[in-house]
């Protein structure tokens, strides 16, 4: 039975509402009681004994992040990522849990192609790998997948992400029938006809530049959609990547009247704004695109107030080839797992002191897993060892070429950090440090 | 663009004050008169910047002694040159202005420093592509040698014997905004 | 003496000072004089090779260009979508490459993305010349606009310019709004409000709906070409009601000043955004334009091709 001992580190487990300097144990690839203060022999029962110590003063012990929305890119487009190198750069960012988005090939909208996912995640991926499967046949937005056997092959929640459902009624019976299966509904906000064939956010930019323009009211109306069908169907519904100051209104006021909505932010939406765009530069172009100032402004006061309850990625890799052309012609998305951690904590804690620590890690932990319900995010004894260590005051350059990730299709190259996970430990094991 | 330090004064030696020049442009419109009877054909057309006011102030002369007014106008060879694109500097174009047409006439080029040689033969090509004029001479104010091309001038103001590491400074008052002289610096 | 240009691109007017953009109308001035010669060639571009890579077609100015360069004593070839390898699924990246392997000096580039001369720009040793891409920059032809004006009425600076049409598509309207903007103009957006949104304003023009309004006052008046294929059938409902609104009909042109200029990027509809007559009228500087843009195009080609790599 293997042990690892966390000594020194500033334990902060927001479910167990610990914040204190405290030596953390692991046996047998779960967390065992730790105790504050003074050291203690830890009494090793038969077997063998191998003890790895772990020295974590001057940083922070959280349990282990959880992005809840990557994409692994597998099956299908493994030469943009494979479940395995997504794997090691979740690990290299700090976070020991994903959720993979069903936008493979094929898509994942049948029970044989989550087994496949599991099957490959459980020989392969260094972390756990969650997987979502579809909300539509295809992800057309005609057509049910079958939800409740998704439910069973073990999707922790259903999602069309790249695709929105433009049919109202077929996303209510979606929620519906999802309500049935106890699953969480996630949801790409993007009305089509809004939007049309918009590349950049509809603002000074788009008309400075004349490029098509995809207008805020494109999120917001489906934003507007998705409260009307959480309180119709009595079932959570959570707006992916929200980018937009009216969208944050919409939540918030629909939040206050209890309504089961929920939504998340990218760090990419909050560090940069549209202006960025206007070299053309395809690292800048993704889906749903920058925004402006004011739009981040309400992005910010959002996480502040709680409004915005979930932090993650939206890592979309592409191979260099695909990115390296005419920009209304890219495919939209950045990878971001490796930058995730270190941007939120020097934009949201350092920078604009909008959140501290602690609440920055609830968002990483607590709330996505209570969200989909899952057993992780905590480090109450019995849980499984994940770990993650972080150093919040370190400094560190981004370089782009280090990374795990197969695909290079970052904006942060070069960027200074302040913050970083140093040490990343699934089921006990260390799975990467710095 | 950085240029070298260059030594000031007494590397700088006068070679013609305004009383000089002077004679010597009056010197020329004498020459041309001489040699082109019908004065009516004679184009005096200037290289730019200087080679204009030069060809202007020769056409004043002319006018003082055979009170007859001569044609003048301005050759651009910017656009001729056969070194564009392997300076890094592209020269500025200006617009060029011949009477035409030019079958009848006697074109004089006219610059302020004769060197190489190139510039003329710039000059001569784009006179060609106005027209073939009956003939084309040459008035300089300086000679300063060095032709790397067969091309000889029909009226000199001065005739400097100089080496490939001198300058030679020509200073007009219009172009210049500066009392005239021909300066020759060492470098 | 020696330039004051440094650029081996031609983007667009956005990133251009006033000066580099009067240095440019200062020397397309010489270019001018070239097109009245016996022979109307000067040897400044000899033995380089220039591409016109027409990805999205067009006669006029891919023919402007054409001409601009063999004046000049370049060698020209022409490749358009149909004839190139885009169809075969090569990317703009590789097909440019290939040109370049061949030696290239110039590549003319129209295209329907925006951005796709920067993005050749920035990966080639060749000069690439913005001949239009998507609705961002045609900065040629605002220069052949800019050039117009200024021989007809001197300066820019202070003058009211009246651009009606379509601009939310166009990158005509764009580049004149940055360049004259630069040169000191006042520019006035004239148009449908799904076509000439108010965002404009944060440019730093005017936004009027109200055609009758603005011509009495305007020194220039340039049209866009309106036209309402499948795209635009939501931004305005038909022909004949934009004609009652912004056409520059016959009894619209009676309100303009006697010296006002009219001019017209081409080709145009006769009868929808001008009156047949009004195109031909006193006003209508509209040929101007043509020979100007060939003037313009010289300049710029010497300009840009002519700086050694």
């Amino acid at each position: 039975m293997s042990t690892t001992i966390i000594r020194n580190g500033r334990v902060i487990d927001p479910a167990n509402k610990r914040d204190e300097i405290a030596d953390l144990y692991i046996a047998d690839r779960k967390i065992a009681g730790s105790k504050s203060g003074a050291r203690e022999k830890f009494t090793r029962r038969g077997g063998k004994s191998d003890v790895e110590e772990i020295d974590a003063k001057g940083l922070i012990v959280a349990p282990g992040l959880i992005d809840m929305h990557v994409h692994l890119r597998e099956p299908g487009f493994s030469h943009k990522e494979t479940i395995e190198s997504g794997a090691r750069a979740a690990a290299a960012g700090g976070f020991t849990t994903i959720v993979c988005m069903p936008n493979t090939s094929p898509a994942a909208d049948d029970p044989s192609t989550i087994a496949w996912i599991k099957d490959r995640a459980a020989q392969v991926a260094c972390v756990n790998v969650l997987p979502a499967g579809a909300i539509s046949k295809g992800l057309a937005g005609e057509e049910l997948a079958p939800i409740g056997s998704l439910a069973k092959a073990g999707v922790v929640a259903i999602t069309d992400d790249g695709h929105c459902i433009q049919n109202h009624e077929v996303m209510r019976r979606a929620v519906e029938y999802a309500r049935m299966v106890d699953l969480p509904v996630l949801d790409h906000c993007q009305d089509y006809n809004l939007v049309g064939n918009g590349v950049v956010h509809e603002g000074y930019w788009s008309t400075l530049l004349g490029s098509p323009g995809w207008p805020a009211a494109g999120e917001e109306a489906i934003v507007m959609r998705n409260i009307l069908l959480a309180e119709l169907c009595d079932h959570p519904i959570h707006c992916q990547h929200l980018t937009t100051a009216g969208s944050v209104r919409l939540l918030r006021e629909a939040r206050r009247r209890g309504v089961k909505i929920s939504g998340e932010v990218c760090p990419h939406h909050i560090a940069l704004t549209d202006e960025a765009i206007q070299n053309f530069d395809t690292n800048y172009k993704m889906n749903p695109p920058l925004r402006s100032q004011t739009d981040v402004d309400a992005l910010l006061e959002g996480i502040a107030d709680g409004t915005l309850a979930i932090l993650c990625s939206d890592h979309a890799p592409h191979a260099e080839f695909e990115k390296e052309v005419e920009f209304d012609v890219a495919p939209f998305g950045i990878i971001g797992l490796e930058t995730e951690l270190g941007l939120f904590i020097d934009r949201l804690v350092h920078k604009h002191a909008k959140i501290d620590i602690v609440r920055l890690i609830e968002m990483c932990t607590i709330e996505p897993a209570r969200l989909l319900k899952l057993d992780a995010g905590t480090l109450s004894p019995g849980v499984r060892g994940d770990v993650t260590l972080i150093d919040p005051a370190l400094k560190w350059t981004v370089s782009v070429d280090q990374f795990q990730s197969v695909s290079r299709n970052s904006p942060f190259n070069g960027w200074k950090l302040k913050g970083r996970a140093v040490r990343t430990i699934v089921a006990g094991k260390t799975v990467w440090k710095l | 663009m950085k240029q070298a330090k260059q030594k000031r004064s007494g590397a700088a030696v006068p070679i013609m004050d305004a009383e000089a020049i002077r004679g010597a442009l009056r010197r020329i419109a004498h020459e041309i008169v001489e040699r082109n009877p019908e004065l009516i054909h004679v184009v005096l057309a200037g290289i730019p910047s200087r080679g204009v006011e030069i060809a202007q102030r020769v056409a004043a002369f002319i006018h003082e002694i055979e009170k007859v007014n001569v044609e003048t106008g301005v050759i651009d060879v910017a656009m001729h040159r056969d070194d564009v694109g392997t300076r890094s500097e592209l020269p500025i174009v200006r617009e060029s202005k011949l009477p035409l047409p030019l079958e009848e006439r006697t074109v004089i080029v006219v610059d302020d420093v004769l060197y190489t040689g190139r510039t003329v033969r710039a000059a001569m090509d784009a006179i060609n592509s106005f027209g073939r004029p009956a003939r084309i001479q040459l008035a300089v104010l300086i000679d300063r040698g060095h032709r790397e091309l067969p091309i000889r001038p029909d009226y000199v103001g001065k005739n400097l014997p100089t080496s490939g590491s001198e300058k030679v400074r020509v200073q007009l008052e219009q172009t210049d905004r500066g009392p005239d002289e021909v300066r020759l610096e060492k470098q | 003496m020696t330039t004051r240009w440094t650029r081996k691109d031609l983007l667009g007017l956005r990133e251009l000072s006033a000066d580099e953009i009067n240095f440019i109308l200062e020397t397309a001035d010489a270019f001018k004089q070239v097109g009245t010669r016996e022979i109307k060639k000067v040897p400044s571009l000899r033995g380089k090779t220039l591409v016109n890579f027409f990805v999205e077609p067009s006669t006029r100015t891919r023919t402007s260009f054409e001409l601009a360069a063999l004046r000049l004593s370049a060698d020209v070839i022409n490749i358009s979508a149909t004839t190139s390898s885009l169809t075969k699924g090569e990317t703009l990246k590789d097909t440019a490459r290939n040109l370049e392997a061949l030696h290239a000096d110039i590549l003319v580039l129209r295209h329907g993305s925006a951005g796709a001369p920067q993005f050749l720009a920035n990966r080639l040793k060749a000069s690439v010349i913005n001949a239009g891409d998507g609705a961002h920059e045609h900065p040629t032809q605002a220069l052949l606009d800019l050039y117009t004006i200024r021989e007809k009425r001197g300066q820019i600076a202070g003058l009211r310019v009246a651009i009606i049409g379509d601009i939310l598509f166009s990158r005509v309207a764009r580049s004149n709004i940055f360049g004259l903007l630069k040169l000191g103009a006042r520019v006035t957006l004239v148009g449908p409000s799904t076509l000439v949104p108010r965002e404009f304003e944060k440019l730093g023009v005017e936004v009027s709906y109200k055609i009758d309004e603005v011509l009495p006052k305007a020194d220039v008046v340039n049209l866009l070409r309106i036209q309402h294929e499948r795209q635009r059938r939501e931004y305005f409902p038909g022909i004949s009601e934009y004609i009652r609104f912004f056409g520059l009909t016959k009894e619209r042109a009676k309100l303009l000043k006697a010296d006002c200029l009219i001019m017209h990027p081409g080709p145009i509809n006769r009868g929808v955004e001008i009156d047949s007559e009004v195109a031909d009228g006193l006003h209508s500087v509209i040929l101007d334009q043509v020979t100007n843009g060939l003037a313009v195009r010289m300049a710029i080609l010497y300009l840009c091709g002519g700086i050694s790599t």
